[in-house]
């Protein structure tokens, strides 16, 4: 609101007249005179009648998320096996704990690389199939089917069905690359320390590209076939107009989809856990598991709290940040829109 | 005025909102109480139990309808939950403090939370008199400081349970009482081209049977109890103990993949081991279950022995390492819980889980009923034993127990040494203690 000149026009055209729009009809706080008094009270109402409508919902979400978050930021503090009151406080020894076990640092470091392989491979190849399934191509309702369908099922059915697929020696895997003649390409899979991320990415590409696919698809539904065609008659070539029309005008979906691939792979658990439960050796163990490991199979509430309070604070500076410095643009427009209206 | 009125309104709408609350909140809770289950007049009993199988589940069921009908004032409701499940659950219940009146337990470091929490009943007196001809061994994990805190109904032991015909392929003719003498046979079978051992690597606990009964042979139970009593896992035995196993580990023993195999899948250790594929495995009584639902199973090749004594170790060969299962009562639970109880170890009743759901009887009274080989040389190995040592993911506090799978499961994947393991149990050992 600040500097709205800084803006692109192109971009927020609504926003370039937004601040007069809503200049003008509000009256200036200290002005005198009757037209001050009568907005007033109809504002109270609008608060209240908000306040009502949102309490129940206001009343869960207090009651099953705020609670339960600060009840967990406050076991933190101690040092509690999970049976009757905590009463052992330790300060911040569970935090400062955080950094010295080797497997919550791991734990990082995997999700750092999980991300880096979703934003470098999955979604690269989840936008290269949705710009093929965009064309006319015969039966492409069928393979966007065939490609979506694994999004819907169930994360454990998907797990034992990979480690059965991927079961040293035994599996459809090896077996196949025997078949063929690769079998010297086959191996540990999961069972192996440094083969076992590599394969469980495989899996989750699997599971999640055609999830990111459906989005690159409903964007590029939305630019205009116009575009194309005056670039064509430009002579643009088939990368420069995907370069140059629909890379830009599907950057908004885009940036939605790192959004929540990358929340993802924070929150990562189920899959792993019903495919190597973080094994071999904390080899493919996420933060969700080392959470779970120690909660509810170590019953140390406390440090397994510290972890899940790291995980919030990761989860939320980096929602932060991606708000205000990658999504502002999308958001920006809808923002000063309700400011206009107001 | 009229905004004024609309305030009014809508804060008596709010009271009223939040009375609702307030109401839902109080159902909510009406839905949790459960204990006083007097409505027609009966003494409802809750039984948790962790028998998903048959027929053991057909069976216990048909012994609570013949105990309601011996005594029409009670009523018993089953509640059956799988293992995991039940462990999660019993977690929170335990937190809340509400205990069901009869529910299943291993008996150890767990048991003895709840008791240390004041929520188990004391059945010293109650049923000393009916369990006198118990096997010691089975009573071992639900006592203590002398006192009883819940009944067996199972009693098993871990030992190595081997594939005949391979054996005899590997020209084993007897099967290896000493760990030089086992290692040895471990050779000979790798020669012969099998997989000496199947290991399920995925699930830890297998893995840190081997530690465990090498800790016993070479440091002795006493020495196992100390140091779970001074939380100091360092001395030279328990590191001796790691260096044994690390003996094993260097001769690849195990089925390709081990470390990403779980138990009982079609893919996992009882499968390798019922499908001919490795000629031993470190297991429960339950193994030849598992095996025979997981794969093919063995029948007659499959034969029993007793994890080997260790050359100079402090512990004996007839020293079992195992467990079972119990039922404790809850504190302030009704009278004819302990009824049920003694209702439930009636000779006839054992004989016949004994026969038909393949238990190892805990009572030497119902041993008459055992036929199958196996598990009779089981139950000859636990009346023969000399000292008994409860699981260690039961017998020590949660985190130690799974600090100890952890990090022999670290040792086995060649991560961690064998002082290192020592070290972290330590460590986690005296954080606890």
């Amino acid at each position: 609101m600040t500097h709205p000149t800084s803006t692109p026009a192109s971009i927020t055209s609504s926003s370039t007249y937004a601040p007069d729009a809503g200049k003008s009809p509000r009256p200036a706080p200290d002005s005198p005179g009757p037209a001050a008094r009568r907005p007033a009270p109809r504002r109270v109402r609008d608060w209240l009648s908000a306040f009502v409508f949102t309490v129940p919902a206001l009343v869960l979400f207090g009651l099953l998320v705020l609670v339960p978050m600060g009840y967990a930021f406050y076991i933190s503090f101690f040092n509690w096996g999970g049976f009757g009151t905590p009463s052992d406080s330790v300060g911040f020894d569970n935090y400062t704990r955080l950094f010295d076990d080797p497997v919550f640092l791991g734990d990082l470091w995997r999700g750092f690389l999980l991300i880096v392989f979703s934003i470098v491979l999955q979604l690269p190849f989840a936008l290269a199939m949705a710009v093929l399934l965009n064309q006319r191509l015969r039966g492409r309702a069928v393979y966007r089917m065939l490609f979506f369908a694994p999004y819907i099922l169930s994360e454990v059915i998907t797990g034992v069905l990979f480690s059965m697929i991927f079961a040293p020696g035994e599996g459809l895997a090896d077996k196949s690359l025997d078949a063929i003649g690769f079998g010297a390409l086959g191996g540990d899979w999961f069972a192996g320390q440094d083969t076992v991320l590599p394969t469980l990415f495989l899996v989750m590409t699997w599971k999640y590209f055609g999830f990111h696919m459906m989005l690159y698809l409903a964007g590029l539904q939305g630019i205009p076939a116009e575009l194309h065609e005056a670039a064509r008659i430009d002579g643009a070539g088939a990368w420069q107009r995907f370069r140059h029309i629909t890379l830009p005008l599907l950057a908004p979906t885009l940036r939605i989809s790192v959004f929540l691939s990358v929340i993802g792979a924070i929150q990562l658990f189920d899959l792993v856990w019903v495919i190597t439960s973080g094994g071999p050796d904390h080899a493919s163990e996420t933060m969700v598991i080392s959470l779970f490991q120690y909660g509810f199979k170590r019953y140390q509430m406390g440090y397994a709290s510290a972890i899940s309070v790291a995980m919030f604070l990761i989860s939320l500076v980096f929602a932060l940040a991606y708000q205000r410095f990658v999504l502002r643009r999308d958001t920006e427009g809808a923002i000063t829109t309700m400011r206009a209206n107001r | 005025m009229r905004a004024l009125g609309n305030t009014s309104l809508s804060r008596r709408g709010f009271l009223a909102a939040s009375a609702a609350t307030g109401l839902g909140a109080a159902a909510l809770s009406a839905c949790g109480s459960s204990d006083s289950g007097n409505t027609s007049g009966k003494t409802e009993i809750e039984w948790w139990n962790i028998t998903t199988t048959q027929p053991a589940k057909k069976l216990w069921a048909q012994r609570a309808k013949e105990f309601e009908a011996a005594h029409p004032d009670v009523k018993i409701k089953i509640v059956t939950l799988e293992n995991e499940a039940y462990k999660s659950k019993m977690t929170a219940q335990t937190a809340s403090g509400k205990l069901p009146d009869i529910y299943h337990t291993w008996g150890g470091g767990v048991l003895k939370q709840q008791v240390d929490a004041g929520l188990v009943e004391d059945l010293t007196d109650k049923v000393s008199s009916w369990t006198k001809d118990f096997m010691p061994a089975a009573l071992e994990a639900y006592r203590f400081e002398d006192r009883a805190y819940a009944v067996p109904f199972d009693i098993g032991m871990v030992g190595f349970w081997y594939n005949k015909a391979l054996f005899k392929k590997a020209g084993i003719d007897t099967p290896p009482t000493t760990w030089s003498g086992y290692l040895d046979a471990v050779q000979a079978l790798k020669d012969e081209g099998i997989t000496p051992i199947a290991l399920a690597g995925k699930e830890k606990w297998p893995g840190m049977y081997y530690w465990a009964y090498l800790s016993m042979r070479v440091a002795g139970l006493e020495a196992m109890q100390k140091a779970s009593d001074d939380a100091d896992f360092t001395g030279e035995d328990f590191v001796k103990a790691g260096e044994h196993l690390k003996e094993l580990v260097a001769l690849k023993p195990f089925q390709k993949g081990f470390l990403g195999a779980a138990y009982s899948t079609p893919t996992g250790e009882a499968a390798t081991m019922a499908n001919g594929k490795a000629a031993m495995e470190l297991m429960g009584q339950w193994a030849p279950v598992v095996q025979a639902d997981a794969g093919k199973g063995l029948g007659e090749d499959l034969g029993f022995f007793s994890f080997p004594a260790v050359e100079g170790g402090k512990g004996a060969l007839t020293e079992v390492f195992g467990g079972g299962g119990g039922h404790a009562v809850r504190k302030g639970a009704p009278e004819a819980a302990v009824e049920f109880l003694k209702f439930f170890a009636e000779k006839e009743f054992a004989e016949k889980l004994v026969k038909e759901t393949g238990l190892v009887p805990v009572s030497k009274a119902a041993q008459g009923a055992l036929t199958d080989p196996n598990l009779t040389a089981v139950s000859d190995a636990l009346n023969k034993s000399t000292g008994f040592q409860l699981y260690l993911d039961q017998a020590y506090a949660p985190a130690v127990g799974q600090e100890i799978n952890d990090s022999v499961a670290a040792l086995i994947a060649g991560s961690k040494s064998p002082e290192q393991v020592t070290r972290s149990v330590t460590q986690v050992a005296k954080s606890e203690g």
